[in-house]
C-alpha cells in the first residue's frame, strides 16, 4: 500500500495547492515511501474494541456566547500585513475565467 | 560566574530598585550581539524593550506595583505574536509578517513586568529536531559550534545557555523545548496539554502543541509557568490551573516517592555513554530514597510511527492558512487566483514544510483515512490508557530525553526519517498531554545529557517538585 509513485506526489500537490519541480517529486516520491513503510508498523497492532482519540484533556464542546468583543484593533492595523487591499478590504486575483 | 541570578532574585532586585530594569536589557542586549555567531537569534525588539523598561524603571521610582518578573529580560521563539519584530517562525512565507496582537502567553509575561528582549530561531515552522530547517540560518550548539543544538526551539535553548537572557519560551509538539533542552544543557518544561494558551503562536500541531520555558533552573521555569497558564477564551484548548499554583519554595523530600524507569527508553538504540549517565542518575535518586522500580509500556516504540501520521495530517491542515492572500508571501505575475495560491505556497515553503504537507494530505485523502488517520488515533488510545495504568502504579516515569547526545550539523540532513527518529522519546508525552521536563545529567566529552521526568496529566506541580530535586542531586 505505501508506494507512493510520481502520479501520486502530482496529485497530492495538486490537492494541497503545490506546485513541485520534477526534481521535488523525485525526492519526496522516495523520502515518502520509505515514511510511509515506518509507519506502516501500526498496521498489525491490536486496537480491537478502542476508540480514536481526538483531545487528550477531557474538554468537550467549550461554548461561549456569540457576541462581539472589541479588542481595540482598527481594521487597518489587522490589514496591515495583508499583500493587497482596496479601502478595508482584502483584494484578490480573479476566480473564475 | 553566571551571568544572571535565578528570575525571582532579579525580578525582587529591580522591584527593590538596586538594580535597573534598563541596565539588565542592555546587558542582555549586548550579550546577544557578542554571541552572533552561534546563530540562536533572529532579531532584536530592542527599542520596545527599551522603552518597556523605562516604564518599569519609573514605575519602582513612584512605587508602584512592577510584577512578578519585573525587569525580567526574556527570548521568545520566533513562532510567537510579539510586538517590537516581525514574526516569521524561521519562514520565507511569513517574512515581513508584522504581529497586530500579541500571544496570551506574552501578554501575561509583560502583565507580570517581563520584557522581551529577541526573537530565536527555530526550524521552520517548528518541523524539525535540530533547527537546522530554518529557512534563515542554523544555530549552533553553545558546546560545540559544530553540532546542532536539538530542536526546533534551539534557538531559545542556545540562547539560555549562552546566558543571553535569563529565560526563553519554546513550542513543544513533539519534544521541541525538550530536546534542544538536553542537547544544550537547559532545563526544559512542556506542560500538560492546555495548561498554556496558545492564543497567538504560530499553529504546528494543535492536539499537541503546547508552550513552555527554557530556562537554567527548575525554579526559574516553575515560576514562568506559574505566570503564563491558566484558562483563556481565546484558547478553547485551554484548562485551569492548580488553585496553588507551581512556584516552588524548599526542595522537596524523594523519600517514598515511586519513580518508574521506563524499559523501552533503556534498551537498544541509547548511546551507552547516555545510558551511563542515566543509570547514575537514578542510582542517586534512590540512594535520597526514591522507590525505584522499573515499568514497560509496550506501545512506546509505536508512538514515532503515530506521531508521523498525526503531525503532518494537522500540519497540513494548520498550513492550509498560507495563501499568500491575507498574509505572509505572495508571488507576482500570476493570472488567476489559483495560480496565486499554487505559487505563493510553492514559492514560499521550504522543503520539510512541503514534505509534511503532502504526507498529511495522503494520511488525510478519502480510501487512505481509516488506514492511516484512524488507526493512529486509535493507537494513541493504547497508549494513553498504558500511560495511566504506569501511573496507577508510579508517581513518575523517567528516561533519557534523547538516545544521544547532540549530533553534528548535517548528519542527518539528508534522511528525513533518520532525523524523525530524534523524536523517539519525546513524542509519547505529546500524544498523551501529559507533562514532562529535561533536566540535565552530566554531559559526555563535552556534550550534555538530559534526564527526561514525567508525571500524570495535570500533575505539574509534583513534576516540578521531583524535578528540583532531581536536579540538586544530579548537577
Amino acid at each position: 500500500m505505501a508506494d507512493l509513485s510520481r502520479d501520486d506526489i502530482v496529485k497530492l500537490a495538486a490537492l494541497a495547492r503545490l506546485d513541485l519541480s520534477d526534481e521535488e517529486i523525485q525526492e519526496y516520491s522516495s523520502e515518502l515511501t520509505a515514511i510511509l513503510q515506518y509507519v506502516e508498523q501500526l498496521q498489525n497492532v491490536d486496537i480491537t474494541g478502542l476508540s480514536p482519540t481526538n483531545q487528550v484533556n477531557g474538554l468537550t464542546n467549550v461554548m461561549r456566547e456569540d457576541e462581539i468583543v472589541d479588542y481595540g484593533y482598527a481594521a487597518h492595523e489587522l490589514l496591515q500585513n495583508v499583500p493587497q487591499t482596496e479601502g478595508d478590504q482584502i483584494k484578490v486575483k480573479r476566480m473564475i475565467g | 560566574m553566571a551571568e544572571w541570578k535565578s528570575v525571582s532574585d532579579i525580578a525582587e532586585e529591580v522591584r527593590s530598585g538596586s538594580v535597573k530594569a534598563r541596565d539588565l536589557v542592555e546587558k542582555s542586549i549586548n550579550i546577544i550581539e557578542s554571541k552572533q555567531e552561534y546563530g540562536a537569534i533572529i532579531a532584536l525588539t530592542a527599542e520596545r524593550a527599551r522603552e518597556r523598561a523605562g516604564q518599569i524603571d519609573e514605575a519602582v521610582a513612584k512605587g508602584d506595583r512592577v510584577g512578578r518578573l519585573a525587569g525580567v529580560p526574556f527570548i521568545a521563539k520566533d513562532n510567537f505574536l510579539v510586538f517590537g519584530a516581525e514574526t516569521t517562525a524561521a519562514s520565507n512565507i511569513l517574512r515581513g509578517f508584522n504581529a497586530p496582537y500579541q500571544s496570551t502567553a506574552i501578554e501575561r509575561l509583560e502583565a507580570e513586568g517581563a520584557i522581551c528582549v529577541a526573537k530565536a530561531n527555530l526550524d521552520a515552522f517548528a518541523h524539525g529536531s535540530s533547527t537546522e530547517n530554518s529557512d534563515f540560518m542554523i544555530t549552533k550548539n553553545p558546546h560545540d559550534t559544530e553540532r546542532v543544538p536539538g530542536g526546533s526551539s534551539g534557538g531559545s535553548a542556545a540562547a539560555v545557555v549562552l546566558e543571553m537572557a535569563p529565560f526563553a519560551l519554546g513550542t513543544d509538539t513533539g519534544g521541541s523545548i525538550r530536546l534542544p533542552a538536553s542537547f544544550c544543557g537547559a532545563v526544559g518544561y512542556k506542560p500538560s496539554y492546555g495548561l498554556v494558551s496558545r492564543s497567538g503562536v504560530v499553529a504546528m500541531a494543535s492536539s499537541t502543541d503546547v508552550i513552555g520555558p527554557l530556562t537554567s533552573s527548575v525554579a526559574d521555569a516553575a515560576l514562568v509557568l506559574d505566570v503564563m497558564s491558566g484558562s483563556d477564551p481565546l484558547d478553547s484548548t485551554t484548562i485551569q490551573k492548580d488553585a496553588s499554583g507551581y512556584v516552588l519554595s524548599e526542595t522537596q523530600n524523594l523519600s517514598g516517592k515511586k519513580i518508574g524507569i521506563i524499559d523501552e527508553y533503556m534498551g537498544e538504540g541509547l548511546d551507552a555513554g547516555v545510558k551511563s549517565k542515566i543509570e547514575d542518575a537514578i542510582a542517586k535518586l534512590e540512594a535520597a530514597g526514591a522507590q525505584v522500580e522499573r515499568v514497560s509500556l509496550p506501545t512506546l516504540p509505536l508512538a514515532l510511527a503515530v506521531y508521523y501520521i498525526l503531525c503532518p495530517a494537522e500540519v497540513s491542515s494548520n498550513l492550509s492558512r498560507y495563501d499568500g492572500q491575507r498574509y505572509g508571501f505572495t508571488a507576482k505575475d500570476v493570472d488567476n487566483l489559483d495560480q496565486s495560491f499554487k505559487q505563493s505556497r510553492s514559492q514560499g515553503f521550504g522543503k520539510e514544510a512541503k514534505r509534511r504537507i503532502i504526507i498529511g494530505t495522503y494520511v488525510l485523502s478519502s480510501g487512505y483515512y481509516d488506514a492511516y488517520y484512524k488507526r493512529a488515533q486509535t493507537v494513541r488510545t493504547k497508549l494513553i490508557a498504558e500511560f495511566a495504568q504506569a501511573f496507577t502504579k508510579v508517581d513518575f516515569l523517567l528516561g533519557p530525553t534523547a538516545p544521544t547526545t547532540a549530533f553534528k550539523i548535517g548528519e542527518n540532513a539528508e534522511d528525513p526519517l533518520q532525523m524523525y527518529l530524534t523524536d523517539i522519546m519525546t513524542v509519547a508525552v505529546n500524544l498523551a498531554g501529559i507533562p514532562a521536563v529535561s533536566i540535565p545529567a552530566g554531559s559526555i566529552e563535552g556534550l550534555p545529557v538530559g534526564l527526561q521526568l514525567m508525571a500524570a496529566q495535570k500533575q505539574d506541580k509534583a513534576l516540578l517538585q521531583i524535578a528540583q530535586a532531581a536536579e540538586e542531586l544530579i548537577r
